[in-house]
């Protein structure tokens, strides 16, 4: 599948040259684009399919007072330089407050934007997750932004495919976060490096889209270019009806050519993974790094067991910094902060997993819980639905949309050794804020853990 | 870009193995609308440590970096690249990366020399021993060597010309403009355009 999305986007193909590809949707955001569009200025060159490029803001805004002037005046800057850029090239824009503002990987497919068969680009890795409709999605370095806003297209190396099969049905209470962190458990940090993931069997056929967003958002975190499932019934009445999908006209042809694009039959893969997932259990990690990562009913590792030497030190480093000892029961950990957002976690059918569990509940004494809605729009349907009110009654804070306390590049963040358990993507050293301690873990999770105030799954509670 | 012929000089022994982009430069750095600068942001974090490596006047003045496997990881963040060629290095050898991250290495002119696990663990510890050690990268034979260790890494053809050249990809992919025009008249109508 990921070959067929592939050759129908090779513009010029020659031997010992990597192929270029056509990009149909750029999607753009204030971190890594302006030293792109400098470049584009420096070389005196414009953009040249604005249509095919939308921006928003996310990395830096502030997810309260969004009516004040942001508090760090370099972030303030960088936001107003991605306003001017797309002013100044005619680029379409969702500014801090806008109602379709939000995380970039969230807004593209709620748009109808992201769609089947499509290559899509962003200066962010986890484009990846754009890849849960059938699309090519991989994220990219800001030469490369500057590349495609320039000419549309991108010179890229074919990757190797690695299918990863997942049957069974998934027990109660394990989410596709799970089966995602227990995959990179398996295949490592590397696992899929110079592959595309393709993502298949009874599992994920059953997984709504939400779901398979979250399993391709984190296919980079396993080292993959790209992740991506083949598009079928769920995908079609997601996109039915979104401000861009293709109209009643058109509808017809673009979901024949859409059911045209799964894998053939005995196709041939370079490497195969096959998951049972009747045997999985919620997942939280106990590292800096996303393979770190045991059930909720296990205990923190012993590094002294691992057989690499490398793995080995690299746990020693990982339980030092998490300030953890081994052999701890993983619900014996306290915690300090709960957080519920990022490209991950963060759209609706996320948000009313966590409230079922936080209804008519509280959270712990002294923990500091906090929800961010992955878009403006995720926000106005989940306060429709009164989720806020859940969760506010619950102690938790309820925010404006962003990337927030993923990355702590606005205020949201940790500090040094604060514990924190979040329905994000990445655990690294200082990721949170510095000397922050990450455990990624689902939002069913989340939940029961900020109930409970130690790790828990929502039948603990 | 500039063109990169060879690579020569002292060595960082990093022994660590996989290394996100986060450590490379924390997200605070990001903020810069610049490309230059962020030397001073180049592993801030771990430099806090009066110990880390790159806080060693021994290991002053390198012109590349040694380190372990799965280098690079983690976010796409080109600033990463930026942060090492802004602090003074000019290659990095290691026996994996991550794929974004050298896709950047080779846009912005830094050489990721990739070498068999064993060469690179020999590496690291002929540089721990002797921080004198140079290491010399050859672009046009795609070979690394020093302190008695030579190997050759993979560099696809056209990556080396670039190199070579000192090529601007943007002007390259260019030069397909019939090509391009052609295939934006073949695509169907009903992909999502913006107003
Ligand atoms: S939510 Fe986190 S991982 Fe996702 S785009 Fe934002 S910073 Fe990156």
């Amino acid at each position: 599948m990921a070959n067929k999305v592939w050759d129908s986007h090779v513009v010029h193909h020659a031997e010992g040259q990597p192929d270029l590809l056509y990009i149909d949707l750029h999607l753009i955001h204030e971190v890594t684009t302006p030293q792109a569009f400098d470049g584009l200025r420096l070389a005196g060159r414009g953009v040249r399919r604005p249509d095919l490029t939308v921006a928003t803001m996310d990395h830096n805004t502030p997810t309260i007072g969004l009516d004040l002037p942001l508090a760090d005046p370099i972030s303030a800057k960088q936001i107003a330089a991605l306003a001017t850029n797309c002013a100044e090239f005619g680029i379409t824009l969702y500014p801090m407050g806008h109602a379709n503002q939000g995380i970039v990987h969230v807004i593209g497919p709620e748009q109808g934007l992201t769609q089947p068969g499509m290559t899509i680009v962003c200066g962010d890795s986890h484009t990846s997750t754009h890849g849960a409709f059938g699309a090519l999605a991989f994220g990219i370095g800001s030469s490369e932004v500057e590349h495609v806003l320039a000419t549309q297209t991108l010179p890229q190396h074919r990757p190797a495919n690695m299918a990863v099969t997942i049957e069974g049905d998934l027990p109660a209470g394990v989410t596709a976060k799970d089966v995602i962190l227990a995959l990179i458990g398996r295949i490592g940090t590397g696992g899929g490096a110079g592959h595309v993931i393709e993502y298949r069997g009874s599992t994920v056929r059953s997984l709504s889209m939400e779901g398979r967003m979250t399993i391709c958002n984190m296919s980079i975190e396993a080292g993959a270019r790209a992740g991506l499932v083949a598009p079928d019934e769920t995908t079609f009445a997601w996109l039915a009806g979104r401000p861009h999908a293709p109209s009643d006209v058109d509808w017809g042809a673009a979901v024949e050519h859409w059911r045209s694009l799964a894998t053939d039959e005995g196709a041939v893969f370079d490497k195969e993974v096959v998951i049972d997932a009747t045997a999985l259990r919620p997942h939280v990690t106990w590292g800096t790094n996303p393979s770190q990562v045991v059930a909720i009913d296990g205990v923190v590792p012993d590094p002294d067991i691992l057989t690499d030497a490398g793995q080995a030190e690299s746990a020693r480093r990982a339980l030092t910094y998490m300030g953890l000892a081994a052999g701890t029961p993983v619900r014996e950990i306290r915690v300090d902060t709960v957080f519920i957002g990022s490209c991950t976690n963060s759209r609706l059918a996320d948000l009313r997993a966590a409230a079922a569990v936080v209804d008519g509940r509280h959270v712990a004494a002294g923990m500091r819980a906090m929800v961010v809605p992955g878009s403006m729009r995720v926000k106005a349907e989940a306060e429709a639905e009164g989720l806020d009110r859940i969760f506010t009654a619950a102690g938790f804070e309820w925010r404006a949309a962003g990337c927030s306390m993923c990355l702590g590049m606005n205020p949201d963040q940790l500090s040094p050794q604060e514990r924190c358990a979040s329905t994000s993507n990445r655990n690294f050293e200082g990721r949170q804020g510095p000397g922050g301690r990450t455990h990624l873990v689902s939002p069913a999770v989340a939940a029961a853990t900020a109930v409970a105030g130690h790790f828990a799954t929502p039948e603990d509670l | 870009m500039e063109p990169v012929r060879t690579v020569t000089g002292t060595a960082v022994p990093l022994r660590r193995s996989d290394v996100d982009t986060d450590q490379i430069i924390p997200a605070k750095w990001l903020k810069r609308v610049e490309r230059t600068g962020f030397g001073q942001g180049l592993f801030s974090e771990w430099r806090a440590d009066p110990e880390f490596v790159l806080n060693q006047p021994r290991f002053a003045g390198a012109a590349v970096l040694v380190t372990g496997p799965n280098f690079g990881t983690g976010s796409s963040r080109e600033h990463a690249v930026w942060a090492l060629l802004d602090y003074g290095f000019a290659a990095v050898v290691s026996p994996s990366f991550a794929d974004i991250f050298r896709t950047n290495c080779t846009k912005a002119g830094m050489v990721p020399v990739q070498v068999p696990a064993e060469v690179g663990d020999a590496l690291l510890a002929a540089v721990e021993a002797d921080p004198s050690v140079v290491i010399t990268i050859d672009v046009a034979a795609r070979t690394v060597g020093g302190a008695g260790v030579s190997a050759t890494f993979p560099l696809d053809d056209f990556t080396q010309w670039r190199f070579l050249e000192g090529l601007d990809d943007i002007g390259l992919s260019l030069r397909n403009e019939d090509e391009i025009v052609a295939y934006e008249a073949s695509r169907p109508a009903w992909m999502p355009t913006l107003p």
